[in-house]
């Protein structure tokens, strides 16, 4: 064991920060610093460049796209991208279906779906979630009736995140009703051009339009679309949990929101002195800092007995847990340090708009940010069902 | 960056955990603690002599196996599954890292015999006044020709009833806390002037209050210089403290496992108490505690030996979480086996006592949170 980068390690650290600093694109730097909402160019032209460098999906085996990068030279590419405050990537063809795809899919869906999920010409949602079915996922209705080639496809889903600009979607759905609710469900793959296909957006506590209902009325789809068998969906959708689990411990970006925490601390003053000399602010840093190391190291561990072998399994449910807790508490913290300014409701910045808004700039954001990462303990499979996942598969009971 | 064991390392962990489940099931503790001297000094020289287990954090030059703080923290761990009260935190961490970190004729004559088990050595820091301060000292020691005096009083030292040595802090100059003026020696446990009050402590070691009366002891007892013994005192109290923390994490991996084992086999309402979610739940975040204790455990293990502000950090953030882990864990445990679990006849209520004086060994959470606020948190 040891924590000492080699100097291999050393060099790739200096390679990745060099090319984030010299590629990042200057005009999404200042909207990330200007405090707007995202449009889909700003995500893709970030996508684009990495793309072309080969390093859009470091964790995907090298023959289809990947890197073949280390562990730890992965963990070195996302703390840097972390300390750049570099926007992420969409998960749901890097992380979701991607994987999916090249383990359970044919040739020819390898084929034709990897190239536009790594150039980004695909943008990708995912079709889980239905009104009736949310941490009881394989209830889920939304049906499929094969006629012909074709799947015939109706029902409806939701929390279908960024679905408004969505190409492509993987969809759950269930093709035999008599089965066992877990064995009766398929895995689709759904242009969202079909006809059928109805995109509604849902306006979230910050004022987003980040998730949306997607409807789906006697969408056709090719029954060469289906990845892996005909009932057998739901081995993908557990294999498919189980990586969306890892990415979202969130250390690296969660590490930057601790230390803009602390510049927030520094600033604001409390009576004579700054927030953070207030003892018990400063306790509330120091646990919340001191939790995230311990997410840390459990991730790294996790990663190490990755390298060994062992795929991401059961106690990536923990990573989730401790990893979306900890992402709250980050933005509990930023809004209580902002104090007053967090109450100003901030509409961005408008074209023409001559003044600057209310508060200083990193307040801007602080009260929608905490209201929407609310969703980190709900969303990925709530933290009561990771709870459930660990007491079935990890402890036994 | 790396996590894996080496082959030593493992073998180590193999044979101490064979070794501890012929010698160290529930009832043989029992016994060694009911017995006259409070412990089997039979398994102390088959750790020594049979599995060269004392010598595998030391150096090959010493007659040991080559290792370091990993492998102290690995045999910490397994000691700690069956809640053993071998003294090797105060010989081998304590006693040997300050040896080490000296080295010298000290280390050349006192290493071998703790690796071939005839030394036992009890750490005597602590004074009534002084909580975790480690500054805090009054107990003097005052060169007189070729000796130093030594007056004043230690308390709860553990393992000092079975001790050849004493490794004692004392001021050989400044006042109560100054950094300055502190000193370490290590001394003949039985010399002219020490008395001791022996007792049982909760968690079934055996410690004493000591007292120093004009006890004269030889010059070359100091390790380090003098008056400037408080770095490296800070150095092995921080590598005791990362030890104790993987102390924790055999007791607390052995909390949960008897946890669990307990809901699977108590039936109410008809079922095991292990359908009920509401314990499936306590069972997972206790669970999520023991494995954050490892990650934090293995964390500052690595960062031992570096400039000793980051390794304080380190050592604290770990010993804070550790600490409320073994809290957490501890009292879930007694609340999941209800009535039963606070009975002396059961293994978990005997887990939970030391669980629960690890909370504090080496300083409470609080302590170790001030701590590492100070080094990393200025204004």
């Amino acid at each position: 064991m040891q924590l000492e980068f080699s100097p291999a390690e050393i060099a790739f650290q200096k390679e990745v920060r060099n090319f984030i600093a010299e590629n990042y694109p200057e005009n999404l730097r200042s909207v990330q610093d200007e405090g707007h909402d995202l449009s889909k160019e700003d995500f893709l032209s970030w996508h684009r460049i990495l793309a072309k460098k080969g390093w859009i999906a470091p964790a995907w085996p090298v023959e289809y796209g990947g890197t073949g990068w280390t562990a730890t030279e992965r963990f070195i590419w996302s703390e840097e991208l972390a300390a750049a405050d570099c926007v992420g990537t969409m998960p749901f063809g890097l992380s979701m279906v991607g994987p999916v795809i090249y383990t359970f899919g044919t040739p020819e869906q390898k084929a034709k779906f990897l190239p536009g999920i790594l150039s980004g010409d695909d943008w990708w949602c995912q079709g889980y979630s239905e009104p009736g079915a949310g941490s009881d996922l394989a209830s889920l209705r939304t049906k499929a009736v094969r006629d012909g080639d074709d799947y015939v496809v109706n029902g409806q889903k939701t929390w279908t995140t960024m679905a408004q600009h969505a190409d492509w979607g993987f969809f759950l759905v269930r093709t035999d009703s008599d089965a066992k609710a877990q064995e009766g469900i398929s895995f689709l793959l759904i242009d969202m051009k079909s006809p059928g296909v109805t995109v509604r957006p849902i306006i979230t506590l910050g004022g987003e339009h980040e998730v949306n209902e997607v409807w789906l009325e006697d969408v056709r789809v090719p029954v060469e679309n289906r990845v892996y068998e005909e009932n057998k969906g739901w081995t993908c959708a557990k294999f498919l949990l189980a990586h969306e689990r890892t990415g979202i411990a969130a250390v690296a970006r969660s590490k930057r929101g601790v230390e803009k925490i602390k510049a927030i601390a520094r600033t604001e003053q409390d009576g004579d002195r700054p927030l953070i000399a207030n003892p018990f602010f400063k306790r509330k840093i120091s646990e919340l800092e001191i939790d995230l190391t311990a997410l840390e190291f459990t991730e790294l561990r996790s990663l190490a007995g990755e390298a060994s072998g062992k795929g991401p399994g059961p106690e990536s449910s923990l990573l989730k847990i401790k990893g979306s807790e900890i992402q709250q508490r980050i933005t509990e913290l930023a809004l209580e340090a902002v104090g007053h300014y967090g109450a100003p409701y901030f509409r961005g910045f408008g074209e023409g708009d001559n003044e600057h808004p209310i508060g200083p700039d990193y307040a801007h954001r602080a009260a929608p940010t905490y209201f929407n990462t609310r969703k980190t303990t709900i969303y990925g499979g709530s933290n009561e069902i990771q709870r459930n996942i660990i007491a079935k598969m990890v402890l036994g009971i | 960056m790396d996590f894996s064991y080496t082959e030593t390392q493992d073998m180590i962990r193999e044979t101490l955990s064979r070794f501890l489940a012929d010698t160290y099931d529930f009832d043989s503790r029992s016994k060694m603690i009911a017995s006259s001297t409070g412990r089997d000094p039979g398994i102390w020289k088959a750790l020594a002599q049979d599995l060269g287990m004392l010598g595998a954090s030391f150096s090959e030059d010493h007659g040991g196996l080559g290792g370091g703080h990993l492998e102290n923290a690995l045999i910490m761990e397994e000691l700690g599954k069956v809640i053993a009260i071998e003294p090797y935190l105060q010989t081998v961490v304590l006693g040997g890292g300050a040896l080490k970190a000296v080295g010298g004729a000290a280390a050349d004559a006192v290493i071998p015999e703790i690796i071939n088990g005839n030394v036992i050595i009890a750490f005597a820091y602590a004074e009534p006044q002084g909580r975790y301060n480690l500054a805090n000292i009054r107990t003097t020691a005052k060169k007189d020709g070729a000796s130093y005096v030594l007056n004043g009083h230690k308390g709860v030292v553990y393992a000092a009833p079975w001790a050849t040595h004493l490794l004692v802090t004392a001021r050989t100059g400044g006042a109560t806390t100054d950094v300055n003026g502190v000193s370490l020696f290590l001394i003949d446990a039985n010399a002219k002037g020490i008395v001791r009050r022996d007792y049982p402590t909760v968690d079934g070691s055996q410690a004493s209050e000591i007292y120093f009366e004009n006890a004269a002891i030889p010059a070359d007892a100091l390790l380090g210089d003098e008056g400037a013994g408080l770095p490296l005192i800070e150095r092995i109290v921080d590598e005791a403290t990362v030890a104790v923390c993987a102390e924790s994490c055999g007791v607390t991996a052995k909390l949960h496992q008897g946890t669990l084992d307990y809901a699977r086999q108590r039936n109410q309402f008809g079922q095991p108490i292990s359908r009920f979610q509401v314990l499936q739940h306590r069972m997972v975040d206790m669970f999520m505690e023991v494995e954050q204790s490892k990650s934090m455990t293995t964390m500052a293990t690595l960062k031992l030996d570096l400039p000793a502000a980051e390794r304080m950090a380190a050592v604290s953030a770990c010993k804070a979480k550790v600490s409320r882990s073994a809290q957490f864990v501890g009292q879930n445990a007694i609340q999941t086996h209800g009535g039963i679990g606070i009975t002396q006849e059961l293994a978990i209520g005997h887990f939970f006592k030391r669980a629960t004086m690890i909370e504090n060994q080496f300083g409470s959470a609080d302590h170790h949170y001030e701590r590492f606020e100070r080094l990393t948190l200025a204004d």
